[in-house]
């Protein structure tokens, strides 16, 4: 598993020398974007992080935490990632930041890093991908879209700690 | 709705900190918050320009357009209104593996063109025609086939495998859109019988 990384950026590399793709300068265009799109992500991220040390060092996380956690616990969910899996569906950079910070507080490996890495790997920001699809072209009726959706994100929340459960506990 | 959000969440942080009085660690919080989110900006960065500079290899060499030819007879049965040749169904296989591929910047430009002829073939109708439920949630659920910019951060986090969680990915992407198709096409089927 260690090797997925390495040898999927390979694959790419040696398919494009075999294509005679000018590797390096494609490869700076494609960098260039993504400096662009962290440069755009970046003040969302900042706000965001912001708000949730707030939450963390005032002590609400805790009350929050303490309320839902029997509904957690019953569901096998750690509390920690409450916070990002409620705003996983609105926000995909304030998840990321939310992500990291339970990096931060309780390590990748540990029970909550692994829930919520396979929580932000299986699901989508939902309410903003709808929104700028059906909006690019005025559908106003979305018809049975955000229920479908929001199932799927139910499913993933749920199924993301059984799987962690199975797979190393 | 993120103000509303952003903005409930500082104040009601505030009003915690007062009636728990943790304010000092909340002023604490406040001046460390900003320079411990830039070094957070500076681990992401680094790992969005790598993969977004090695995906554009990918997308150049028309490794993408390869993976597209793959899928296309897969995704159709979900499609079966749209002609195979047709340049919405087109859209909707490029979008959609780029999306498996982890092309972000690439799949949303795609997934408009894509929504712009779905309207086209929907008389411009203010109601989203059954193409567009399917194709929309199929975006809304997660579809990668290597999370890299997930086992990067990972890493970067001190983790001592990354990948470890792939499988688990793997299956919980498969059973949230599963469920969410069967939603959307089931909800298409009654409809159409009505």
């Amino acid at each position: 598993m260690e090797l997925v990384m390495p040898v999927f950026a390979c694959v790419i590399v040696l398919f494009g020398l075999i294509r005679r793709v000018r590797v390096l300068d494609v490869f700076m265009t494609g960098a260039k974007e993504g400096i662009r799109t962290l440069y755009n992500i970046a003040p969302t991220i900042i706000g965001l992080m912001f708000a949730v040390s707030l939450l963390k060092s005032s002590g609400a996380v805790d009350v929050i935490c303490s309320l839902i956690a029997p509904a957690a616990q019953k569901l096998g969910f750690p509390p920690e990632i409450v916070p990002m899996a409620m705003l996983r569906p609105v926000s995909g950079s304030g998840a990321t930041a939310l992500l990291l910070s339970v990096f931060t507080d309780c390590g990748p490996d540990s029970f909550a890093g692994r829930v919520a890495s396979v929580l932000a790997g299986s699901s989508e920001t939902t309410f903003y991908a709808t929104a700028m699809y059906f909006g690019s072209v005025n559908i106003k009726n979305t018809r049975h879209t955000l229920p479908a959706a929001l199932a799927a994100d139910f499913t993933a929340l749920v199924m993301s700690a059984a799987t962690v459960k199975m797979f190393f506990y | 709705m993120l103000n509303y959000i952003w903005s409930g969440i500082v104040l009601l942080s505030v009003v915690c900190s007062i009636f728990l009085g943790n304010g000092e660690k909340l002023s604490a919080a406040i001046v460390d918050s900003g320079a411990q989110t830039i070094q957070l900006l500076l681990t992401l960065a680094g790992v969005m320009t790598l993969w977004s500079g090695i995906m554009k290899i990918a997308q150049e060499s028309g490794l993408t357009a390869l993976f597209a030819k793959f899928f296309s007879p897969l995704l159709h049965p979900l499609f079966p209104r749209l002609d195979k040749d047709s340049d919405a169904f087109g859209s909707i296989t490029m979008n959609i593996t780029a999306n498996l591929l982890g092309l972000g910047n690439t799949a949303t430009p795609l997934g408009l063109k894509a929504m712009r002829e779905l309207s086209v073939m929907n008389g411009h109708s203010d109601t989203a025609s059954d193409e567009m439920i399917v194709f929309v949630v199929m975006n809304t659920a997660s579809l990668q086939l290597i999370p890299t910019m997930l086992g990067s951060l990972r890493q970067s986090y001190g983790s001592n495998s990354p990948f470890e969680i792939l499988i688990p990915v793997w299956i919980c992407s498969a059973c949230a859109l599963s469920v969410a198709l069967t939603i959307a096409v089931g909800l298409n089927k009654r409809k159409r019988r009505l």
